[in-house]
């Protein structure tokens, strides 16, 4: 198992007023997003663990994305992968989002 | 001593028929005899053309051909639009057949590869559809035409049923031209339920008493459909076809435009785009586009061919698809071809691979899998003249200094895929596959399906790049980047430039375009099974087995 950990100092905070959203389930192609609303809002810490070893550098473009393009300040996110394409994490990523922001 | 008139009548119609009439009865040729009766009407050297559509073969005839004596005809010019059956290649390893001009080889691309590398294939060219349709009526015209009908008179008139596809246009070239037209049928009946081929067109019919092998290509599982197709979907509807207003549409087939179709009694009825787009259709008739029928979006829809099971659900919509006097569809390629080239402002489909400039293929050096008709509808046709919404904008995009009185219109030319295809094999690549296969086999020019400069949109996961938009080559090259996802095409492109081709509009995200990623769920199909296309579509549509799990 490959673990990676990342932290950031987004611009925005993450919308909604949700502690917690679970995205997606641990199956082969796929993953689980848990996202907590647990740190200030000016720190987004995330960490990774996959059983496919190799992908260092794309999981930090995905993840460096998501940061960019999403507000998730505040936010700490648990990726468990089971071997998804980058396009269904990053799909998963912004579900997860989503969740957290709708009450 | 011959004459030259004795020699060209000899060579022509008259001297075919008398060399065959010895083993026919009237026009009928018993089974058994067809391989002398074929060595009897050939010649060495002819254009031969074996009817090879999407649907049906002249299978029968395609077996009886490659067992005839090589000592005896050879040579032969192989000009089809589809090479698909083994015995289609068997030819050409026992010198049967020397030269081939063709369109489609999909599950004899790998072959057909190896055949051309090795020199067991002199090829002459991979064609479009329309292409060698038309190559047919000039310098491409077949001396004997192998077709195949669903039935026959004894007058040699033909049914072909709905999967009338190339057979009339085959059949135009040849009988016309002084040239034989032999028909494998399945059974000679009294009656026919229509005439599809007049008699009189007609030389010589086998009787094969076996039912027609049809194969459902057009057939798309919803059950298969992915979130990540529900999502490309919902970019292609809400950054193509809203804003353009696109009524008159093709779609190549795939999972992608499955999805399309599956979502818009959903997604595009909750945006009221009802009336407002995919009214009108140049369709194979996809099983997928039954609930979209059903829910009163298709007004119209025209066939290159049928698709199996979809029999009994189209001769219940005469109102939406054309049907014959039996009331069973009447498909034609040649003409369904031209009205996707001509009468639809949008073509959308899938490839294999997309270089920088937009390029596409769907060839490799082990895989000659040739153009099929995807060229003919994903182009911009020159030779249009009537204007549309669509048509109109598109122009205005492309050459905005163009007095408006003076502008040519656009058609939209839609590439849409995943960024990571089949296998996890990455959409977009810096050089084509298709390059090393110009080296390989002495081409002049690659085969390209669909050329960049006729490419308008490209829609992935990531978003839609908008290329009428783009002014420069750099432009292009980086709005494919940008929706080139994590491939490393996707992750070379250059940030500060995707960025402000974000801000003009060229690229457009789903966060841009006001799609909510929780929408990319299965749940937004009007069906999710092959069990809910057959609901929809009142018990009428009957899948083949392979597609039935109850």
């Amino acid at each position: 198992m490959e673990r990676y950990t990342y932290q950031f100092n987004p611009a925005r905070a993450a919308a909604g007023s949700k502690r917690i959203a679970i995205a997606g389930v641990v199956a082969s192609g796929n993953l689980e997003v848990l996202l907590e609303r647990c740190l200030t809002p000016e720190t987004c810490t995330v960490e990774v663990a996959t059983p496919v070893r190799g992908f260092h550098a794309v999981w930090d473009a995905v993840i460096r994305d998501f940061i960019e393009r999403r507000a998730a300040g505040g936010l700490h996110i648990s990726i468990n992968d089971g071997g998804a394409r980058p396009d269904t994490v990053a799909l998963r990523l912004a579900q997860g989002l989503r969740m957290l922001e709708i009450v | 001593m011959r004459t030259e008139t004795q020699h060209f009548a000899e060579s022509g119609r008259q001297a075919r028929i008398a060399a065959g009439s010895r083993y026919a009865r009237g026009k009928r040729v018993a089974l058994e005899d067809l391989v002398p009766f074929l060595e009897a009407v050939l010649r060495c050297g002819d254009r031969v053309c074996i009817e090879g559509d999407n649907q049906k073969q002249a299978d029968v005839l395609a077996a009886k051909l490659a067992r005839i004596d090589p000592a005896k005809i050879h040579d032969l010019h192989m000009v089809q639009s589809g090479v698909v059956l083994p015995a289609h290649l068997d030819l050409f390893e026992s010198g049967i057949a020397r030269d081939l001009d063709f369109s489609y080889s999909g599950p004899q691309a790998g072959r057909i590869s190896g055949m051309l590398r090795s020199g067991a294939i002199r090829l002459g060219a991979i064609h479009t559809y329309l292409e060698l349709f038309a190559r047919y009526f000039i310098d491409l015209t077949p001396q004997v035409a192998l077709v195949a009908a669903i039935s026959a008179d004894s007058d040699g008139n033909l049914y072909t049923g709905p999967n009338t596809e190339d057979t009339p246009t085959i059949v135009e070239a040849t009988s016309f031209k002084g040239g034989l037209v032999i028909a494998q049928v399945c059974a000679v009946v009294d009656k026919l339920p229509r005439v599809d081929v007049p008699g009189d067109q007609v030389h010589f019919v086998t009787e094969t008493r076996k039912p027609l092998h049809l194969e459902p290509l057009f057939t798309r599982d919803p059950g298969e459909i992915t979130e990540t197709h529900v999502l490309t979907a919902m970019l292609a509807i809400k950054g193509v076809y809203e804003p353009y207003g696109v009524r008159r549409l093709n779609h190549g087939i795939g999972f992608n435009t499955a999805a399309i179709e599956l979502l818009l009694p959903t997604f595009g009825e909750r945006l009221g785009l009802r009336g407002r787009i995919c009214s009108h259709w140049a369709l194979n008739p996809h099983p997928t586009l039954i609930p979209a029928i059903e829910a009163g979006w298709a007004q119209q829809v025209h066939c290159f061919g049928s698709e199996v099971g979809m029999e009994d659900y189209i001769a219940a919509r005469p109102d939406i698809f054309f049907t014959g006097a039996d009331g069973s569809l009447r498909s034609n390629r040649a003409f369904c071809q031209t009205a996707g080239l001509y009468a639809c402002d949008l073509f959308i489909g899938s490839t294999l691979q997309i270089d920088l400039h937009g390029n596409s293929s769907t060839m490799t050096a082990d895989r000659v899998a040739g153009f099929g008709g995807a060229p003919n509808m994903g182009c911009n046709p020159h030779g249009r003249r009537h204007v549309s919404a669509a048509w109109l904008k598109a122009g205005s995009e492309s050459t905005p200094h163009v007095p408006p009185a003076l502008r040519r219109g656009r058609k939209l030319v839609v590439q849409v895929g995943e960024t990571f295809g089949n296998g996890g094999a990455p959409l977009f690549v810096e050089k084509l596959d298709a390059l090393a296969l110009v080296e390989q086999l002495g081409l002049e020019s690659a085969p390209i399906m669909i050329y960049g400069d006729d490419v308008t949109h490209i829609v992935t996961e990531e978003g839609v790049a908008n290329l009428l938009l783009c002014r420069d080559e750099g432009d292009r090259e980086q709005a494919i980047r940008a929706v080139a996802g994590y491939t490393e095409v996707g992750r070379g492109r250059d940030r500060g430039h995707a960025d402000r081709l974000r801000e003009r509009g060229v690229v457009r995200r789903p966060e841009d375009l006001g799609i909510d990623p929780l929408d990319a769920d299965r749940r937004l199909l009007a069906a999710r099974s092959m069990r809910d296309l057959v609901t929809a579509s009142n018990r009428l549509y009957r899948p083949p087995s392979r597609f039935r799990n109850w």
